[in-house]
């Protein structure tokens, strides 16, 4: 009994820290529709100035909270929803999530920029001089102040929240833009004031749930900030939208993984299962959502890159080799490496031109197929080309096997599928000693072609540019074909493509498997690559980084891969050994994919543009495949369209290949139907 | 037996009845008009029929078959087809391809294998809108990318049709023409249940007519019954056989498509009588 409260305690604390972060992430989502993955970088970074309030400056205790909670947060939510997360709600999900995974990157480097790592401790609220907390004797145990005033705290923000969305006016509104955000406007409510208010709100409680967390987990970039995945499993809970039952999730959540860590021996098969808890218990979530409802009503067409002839890409394919031959012919070995990283990064992100340029779908768990892929090779132990193509296809299998058990989702909830998936396999199977073993120096050979193994590393990155190439035309190829119509089609209209006869459930598996199959490949390569690999070759939230950076560069480009990978791989080469400078570029990485992941043809569609003016100048003529402006005065009787609502005001950045919708009026919600007959239905009872 | 059977179909959004105890069919072979006023639950009940709104209550037959429960691309492999009231084209294509991916998904993994030789041109021809075949899709205009839909629907060589106010946007001359489209379809053995707001061509095209009010079917019967019914005339046409030359020839007001129209006519008309 008294080991059930002892461990029963400890739940009920960290399962009321999670229900106060994730009630603001619940408020956030309901009301502007925006899921902030950088929830819990928030939290880390105010966590931080909280530190820098009361520990750096000494400040007293209660007037850093004061400062932190009641301004510095509110005063960031509100600036966020202002000039970041406005407009965005209505976007695809390939562009919100995006943006806010590059908060969530912005946000940990300018935490490591601004206070560069160093121990820092943080005592709990009521600590004495010695940072001792005070506390209570219950039983056979004790519950501390931290403890104690945490519980409070999310006692406070229920009834807080209970009473504003019921009590208030603003609330009221709030409730309101839940539904209808236009409707509300034409009620004379105020859409923004609301939204701005959600996230000064919420942001605040990511403040003060990793605020009462900090002197537990301690004062440390990632740890809080992943701490929100047990945020976003609460939330998931309540459906993202039921606050009561967010509390309910999140009390679950923190009292079973206080009891695992209670009852399970550290020596059983189980011992593992306590890291797993919450990516568990965020997939169970997921899983149980109700059947995704095709969402019908809009006519949307994005202007991708264009795709190349096949002749065209037989030679740039050709000229790319040759300049990777120059360019690591006079290489040192460790350059070579570096090279090689990037060609796999590149290929990773080749992987998701096929998933999200092309499918509209978000992973974050691209690094994962790749890390399946690379212990597949490693672990087969065949390195040759059969040995290669068996890791890829076992990473399309696992691939296919994300995607099944949640056939069901789309758009959100399927990124966030991808994500649990990511950290239950990082902490189940890399992790594992019998994956890539203790300390992560699992032995890969190098390829070899028909007996001849590739011995040098220059050679070996050589290989790697032709896989590249061949993989990269072979995307391009698949989007010139039927395939690449039906992904296209599926992106435009789910529901139309179900009506014409497709099963978009299994045509999504297949799409992420074959993803999958793509990114396994890459991993595979640069197991051989590098002779030894480990779990931190393929960390998961480093896969927020990569889909970051392939958006930036461009999502629906070779060019955009090719780009993006090298840029990944500059990454930690441009910090070097600094780390306030790793944390300055992570910051114009992260910020600069908030307004450059608006457009997902990326920064390659600039170069495009400028060949394209080039062409025009020098030729005088302008080439046949790029994309034609669509003509709007090509008819007179439908009203002149005004922009579509959704999306397509996100992509009015100047980009002149810019498609003008249809079916405007049809796509925006609020606009009843045409009426055909000019006879008012209504009032037209009991006239006669 | 009918192609088509809705029995007793319910759908209850949260406290909202948007069908309420809805029963008609509709036969092969022949156009089946369902009409009434904006929110009478039409587009629910399509969205019913064709899969993509599961029914609080009731049962859809087709072909003999109940196939409440079958998922949406089932019922389209079995023979139905759908156009949208809200459009569904796919924007980043053309025309042409448009239709060619409704012929490569009818022929499942064989289409993918082996691309069609199918006349997609002609297809383009029967609706009328060849000249548009190589625009995408996001920049032709709403009627031309309503007859798409259709055109893609035709691709599948459907049993059914339901069209969703296939005719808004058109403009005289193509209605006509489309009215005669719509008798060919019927002709070649096809089902057509039609959503329609143009009163003269449902009136002039549908051999039997269902007119729904509040969810509820409120009159069944062929045009010229329709016409003299009471409870219809009430419920949505709004005249009385005296008045009903002003009503044939409905203002520019119901031609301009997509936008909010708020019709001033009836208060007064409705008070003439």
């Amino acid at each position: 009994m008294d080991t059930f409260i002892a461990y029963l305690i400890p739940g009920i604390f960290s399962g009321a820290a999670y229900a106060i972060a994730a009630s603001g992430l619940v408020l956030t989502y309901t009301t502007t529709r925006v899921f902030n993955i950088a929830h819990g970088a928030f939290g880390m970074v105010m966590s931080f100035i909280f530190w820098d309030f009361s520990q750096k400056q000494g400040l007293p205790v209660w007037l850093s909270l004061i400062l932190v909670l009641g301004i510095v947060a509110p005063l960031t939510g509100f600036l966020i929803q202002r000039f970041i997360a406005r407009g965005l709600g209505e976007a695809p999900v390939s562009v919100s999530l995006v943006v806010t995974v590059g908060l969530f990157v912005g946000l940990i480097g300018a935490a490591q920029a601004i206070w560069p790592p160093e121990p820092r401790f943080v005592p709990p609220l009521l600590a004495d001089e010695m940072g001792n907390d005070k506390s209570f004797p219950v039983g056979e145990t004790v519950v501390t102040a931290q403890q104690l005033i945490t519980v409070l705290a999310s006692i406070g923000v229920a009834v807080g929240l209970y009473l504003l969305l019921t009590r208030t006016r603003i609330g009221t509104a709030m409730r309101a833009s839940v539904d209808n955000p236009e409707l509300l406007k034409l009620y004379g409510g105020k859409p923004e004031t609301v939204a701005a208010l959600s996230w000064a709100i919420g942001i605040s409680l990511a403040a003060l749930g990793g605020i009462l967390l900090v002197p537990v987990v301690g004062l440390d970039y990632y740890q809080l900030t992943l701490l929100v995945i047990n945020a976003y499993a609460a939330a998931m809970v309540g459906r993202l939208k039921n606050l009561p039952l967010t509390f309910v999730g999140a009390m679950g959540l923190g009292i079973a993984d206080s009891f695992a860590l209670g009852y399970i021996p550290t020596d059983s098969v189980f011992a593992d299962i306590r890291p797993v808890i919450p990516p568990l218990f965020l997939f169970a979530a997921l899983v149980l959502l109700p059947q995704a409802q095709l969402r019908i009503g809009q006519v949307k067409g994005i202007v991708s890159a264009p795709v190349p002839s096949v002749p065209r890409m037989v030679v740039s394919g050709g000229v790319f080799l040759v300049v990777l031959l120059a360019v690591v012919s006079p290489m040192s070995e460790a350059r070579l490496l570096l090279v090689g990283t990037a060609a796999t990064y590149a290929m990773v992100m080749l992987s998701l031109v096929l998933l999200t340029g092309y499918g509209g779908h978000v992973s974050l768990a691209q690094l994962t197929f790749a890390g399946v892929g690379a212990l597949a090779y490693a672990k087969l132990d065949s390195p040759n080309l059969y040995g290669l193509l068996m890791s890829a296809l076992i990473a399309v299998a696992v691939g296919a096997l994300v995607a099944l058990p949640v056939l069901r989702l789309t758009g959100l909830y399927l990124a966030l599928s991808t994500l649990a998936f990511g950290v239950l396999m990082d902490k189940v199977v890399f992790q594992n000693e019998r994956a890539f073993g203790f300390g992560g120096a699992l032995e890969a050979q190098r390829l070899s072609f028909f007996g001849n193994t590739v011995e040098t590393t220059q050679a070996y990155v050589m290989v790697m540019g032709v896989f590249f190439v061949l993989v990269a035309i072979g995307i391009l190829m698949l989007r010139r074909g039927v395939l690449g119509r039906l992904l296209v089609a599926m992106r435009d209209s789910p529901a139309a493509c179900g009506t014409l006869g497709l099963d978009l459930r299994w045509a999504r598996v297949g799409l992420f498997g074959l993803s999958a199959g793509v990114a396994g490949l890459a991993g595979a390569l640069f197991a051989g690559l590098r002779g030894t690999i480990g779990a931190a070759d393929f960390q998961y939230f480093n896969s927020l980084p990569l889909l970051l950076l392939a958006v930036v560069f461009g999502v629906t480009s070779v060019t955009g891969a090719t780009l993006g990978g090298i840029g990944l791989m500059l990454l930690p080469v441009l910090s070097g050994s600094n780390p306030i400078a790793g944390g300055i570029v992570f910051l114009i990485i992260g910020f600069g994919a908030v307004f450059a992941g608006r457009d997902p043809n990326g920064l390659a569609n600039l170069l495009f543009r400028l060949g394209r003016v080039l062409q025009a100048r020098v030729l005088d003529r302008i080439d046949l495949n790029l994309p034609q402006l669509p003509s709007t005065t090509a008819f007179s009787r439908t009203k002149t369209p005004t922009r579509e609502v959704s999306g397509g005001e996100l992509f009015d950045d100047g980009y002149d290949e810019e498609p003008v919708p249809v079916g405007a009026g049809a796509a925006s919600g609020g606009v009843a139907e045409p009426a055909g007959p000019p006879l008012a239905p209504t009032d037209q009872k009991g006239v006669q | 037996m009918a192609l088509l059977e809705v029995d007793d179909v319910v759908v209850q959004f949260g406290g909202v009845t948007a069908v309420n105890h809805a029963t008609f069919e509709a036969e092969a072979g022949r156009v089946t008009g369902l009409i009434g006023p904006n929110g009478a639950g039409k587009t629910t009940c399509f969205n019913v029929i064709s899969g993509l709104q599961r029914p609080t209550k009731g049962k859809v037959r087709f072909n003999g078959k109940t196939v409440t429960s079958v998922p949406v691309h089932r019922r389209s492999k079995r023979g139905m087809g759908r156009t949208f009231q809200r459009l569904e084209a796919f924007g980043s294509l053309s025309v042409r391809e448009n239709v060619r991916v409704a012929l490569d998904i009818h022929r499942g993994i064989a289409g993918v294998v082996k691309p069609a030789k199918a006349d997609i041109d002609g297809l383009l021809e029967r609706v009328g809108i060849r000249a548009y075949a190589d625009e995408r899709a996001d920049s032709i205009p709403t009627g031309t990318a309503r007859l798409l839909e259709l055109a893609r629907c035709l691709a599948g060589d459907p049993r059914l049709l339901l069209l969703d106010e296939p005719s808004s946007g058109l403009d005289e001359t193509e209605t006509d023409a489309f009215g005669d489209l719509l008798r060919d379809l019927a002709a070649e053995g096809r089902g057509i249940l039609m959503v329609e707001h143009d009163m003269d061509l449902v009136m002039g095209v549908c051999d039997t007519i269902r007119v729904l009010d509040f969810g509820e079917v409120i009159a069944v019967g062929d045009p010229a019954a329709i016409r003299a019914d009471k409870r219809v005339q009430q419920a949505y046409l709004g005249y009385s056989d005296d008045d009903e030359d002003d009503v044939a020839h409905p203002p520019e007001a119901g031609a301009t498509d997509e936008t909010l129209v708020i019709p001033v006519v009836p208060a007064n008309q409705g008070a003439t009588t």
